[in-house]
């Protein structure tokens, strides 16, 4: 790579666990910012050699290129089974999986509750940017309530849709939980927020405390139909309330990590 | 080792253990839950890992999962749980990666009932879950077959990178017989040069069944054919019984097979030229040898406990040169052996025709057989 600053002047640069990979997510959405969060995580703790990644389906199908780490595709839904059953067999590796609301809230609901109640020592980035992005933007779990999406063209009917689910609120209630926190990736300040909750999660799984997951509100500027900076906007005005951040469960033994 | 008096489903889980299986998980479901079970106390003495998933769903994907890492690992279940778990078998035949899944076979369509049934015959052999993809398919008979079948599925497994399937009906999950089992097997990880079991010292691996260009798909579903190519070519196996003279063949897998060699062994001392052919491998099914069979036979009777669906192979292998009748008994009944006598009888003693679909002269007889 050429240089193009003095190493002395270097304050930001790519982190070791990203491959090279160009970007194919859109304009102004956050997952590459979830992504690069996650792998200033790796190199810090410096755990990226015993890393194994399990990739969703959904906008994030093809988070295995971007991470410099044995990676595997699971089916909808199914990446806390599949990473369950990686961890089990090779405790001493560290196991993410990366989940979209679809994913996890929807399809997956039953493999995250049951991960989560058994208290598996795994690792789960949730990105929660309340519509199917993939498919180009349909309902997901997380919508909003009257938020227009093309499978709710007239915006969500909770009489007919029913109500959001909020996963961090649900996945705190059970024993088997050592860490659920749920931040947002709107703004500098948030972000440095969301990168701690993410040590954490990792910092959480290395120590054997259980199940940790971290719920990030995140922008789909695309589906959304709107501008990335009012995207953020959106987020920080609409989502927020009915998502407010906060640690939902830190166990005994998680309080007591720094990061 | 000594031969004790064991059964099917006990059988089936410590000979697992004993070749070398480090991860099980699975779901309770009737006739296979003793399987579970059996794990359930001996994984954990071993310091092996067993999880009782919250579903077939994920307990395939656990599987899958454990799969890529490169180390030997099973699940089993019963016909509507492996219902459920043929999204996961997609999956994994795609990522062409070593699974072993038993399915101790119940009566169905639906919820059906927990009685012996071959009824998932073609879900196994011919699909079930979506794509292009041909898994290895062993039918026991006995409850040693199953023994020797589960450890023999491990080895193809990993041969041939791909899932091995022991399809047993619910009897031989259920039935006690004596048995050998083999001695216990240390656990050797092998180093496979595609497993995702942390990129330590070396390049990182992906393993996915994601081809998102067709081209690069279309390739990938050639190469696992060529492979399934050597797979008919080196793995085809079968039993023989009384074939060397025989006018007529009866072929029936598992405990049809099994039940149909005893009304054989009784038309020979009738005087009938009567011979059985059981499949072993179920996939790769043994056209070559019917092939020949149908040169020297005069006709063919299929024996299932379904309603006719090795009777396409079988039929395919014949190629119309003889005659091929069916008698079946779906819905988890199993055949007594003078039920399948009577019909060789017949066969030996009626002019038979060629048609397409036996399965209509059989239904009227079924009619008149169930009144």
């Amino acid at each position: 790579m050429a240089t193009i600053a003095k190493p002395e002047n270097l304050v930001y640069q790519r982190p070791e666990a990203f491959t090279e990979f160009p970007t194919h997510y859109c304009p102004g959405c956050t997952h590459g910012v979830a992504h690069r969060l996650i792998a200033e995580v790796l190199d810090e703790m410096h755990i990226i050699e015993r890393t194994i990644g399990v990739a969703p389906v959904g906008c994030s199908v093809f988070a295995y290129n971007y991470f410099d780490c044995d990676f595997v595709e699971a089916a909808h839904g199914r990446a806390p089974a599949m990473a369950t059953g990686i961890k089990r067999v090779l405790p001493d590796r560290v196991v993410f999986t990366y989940q979209g609301d679809g994913d996890l809230a929807s399809i997956g609901m039953a493999e995250i509750m049951h991960a989560a109640g058994r208290g598996e020592n795994l690792t789960v980035v949730f990105i929660n940017n309340a519509i199917y992005g993939m498919t180009s933007g349909q309902m997901a779990p997380t919508s909003l309530p009257g938020m227009k999406t093309t499978s709710s063209p007239l915006g969500r009917d909770v009489e007919i849709h029913g109500y959001p689910l909020r996963m961090s609120e649900i996945l705190a209630n059970l024993d088997g939980a050592g860490y659920i926190a749920r931040r947002s990736l709107h703004d500098p300040k948030n972000i440095r927020m969301a990168k701690k909750a993410i040590r954490t999660a990792f910092e959480t799984q290395v120590r054997g405390l259980g199940f940790a997951m971290v719920e990030l509100l995140s922008t789909c500027p695309t589906n959304w139909g709107i501008s990335p900076l009012e995207s953020l906007t959106w987020l920080e005005e609409h989502m927020i309330p009915a998502y407010p951040l906060g640690d939902y469960k830190v166990a005994p033994g998680v309080a007591e990590i720094k990061v | 080792m000594p031969r004790e008096l064991l059964k099917g489903n006990v059988a089936i889980a410590e000979a697992a253990i004993r070749a070398g299986l480090e991860a099980y998980f699975g779901y309770p479901i009737t006739p296979q839950t003793e399987i579970l079970e059996h794990f359930a106390r001996r994984m954990p003495e071993l310091g092996r890992a067993f999880v009782q998933a919250e579903s077939e769903v994920a307990a395939i994907n656990m599987v899958y999962g454990a799969a890529c890492t490169g180390v030997r690992v099973m699940s089993t279940s019963s016909s509507p749980g492996v219902s459920l778990m043929m999204e996961g078998l997609s999956y994994i035949m795609g990522t062409e990666i070593p699974v072993v899944l038993v399915n101790v076979m119940r009566g169905g369509p639906g919820l059906g009932n927990i009685a012996p049934s071959q009824g998932d015959y073609n879900q196994a052999v011919h699909g079930g879950g979506h794509g292009d993809y041909n898994p290895i398919v062993l039918a026991p008979s006995t409850v040693q077959e199953a023994i020797d079948m589960t450890i023999l599925s491990f080895d193809l497994a990993e041969r041939y990178r791909t899932a091995c399937i022991v399809i047993a009906d619910g009897s031989i999950g259920q039935i006690m017989e004596p048995a050998e089992l083999p001695p216990m097997q240390p656990i050797k990880r092998k180093d496979w040069d595609w497993a995702t079991n942390g990129a330590i010292g070396r390049e990182r691996r992906i393993l996915s069944s994601i081809y998102i260009d067709p081209n690069e798909e279309e390739v990938a579903n050639l190469r696992m054919f060529k492979r399934w190519q050597e797979v008919q070519k080196n793995e085809v196996r079968y039993k023989e019984y009384h074939l060397d003279d025989a006018d007529f063949v009866v072929i029936g897998f598992g405990t049809a097979g099994r039940v149909a060699l005893s009304a054989v062994r009784t038309a020979r001392q009738q005087g009938i030229k009567v011979g059985l052919l059981r499949p072993i491998t179920v996939n790769p099914f043994p056209y070559d040898v019917l092939d020949e069979l149908s040169k020297l036979a005069q006709a063919f009777l299929v024996v299932e406990m379904n309603m006719g669906q090795m009777l396409n192979d079988v039929q395919l292998a014949v190629k119309g040169r003889v005659p091929v009748e069916f008698h079946g008994r779906p819905g988890g009944m199993v055949p007594f052996p003078d039920e399948i006598l009577n019909e060789i009888q017949r066969i030996a003693t009626t002019e038979l025709s060629i048609v397409s679909d036996p399965r209509h002269a059989w239904y009227e007889r079924m009619v008149e057989f169930l009144k």
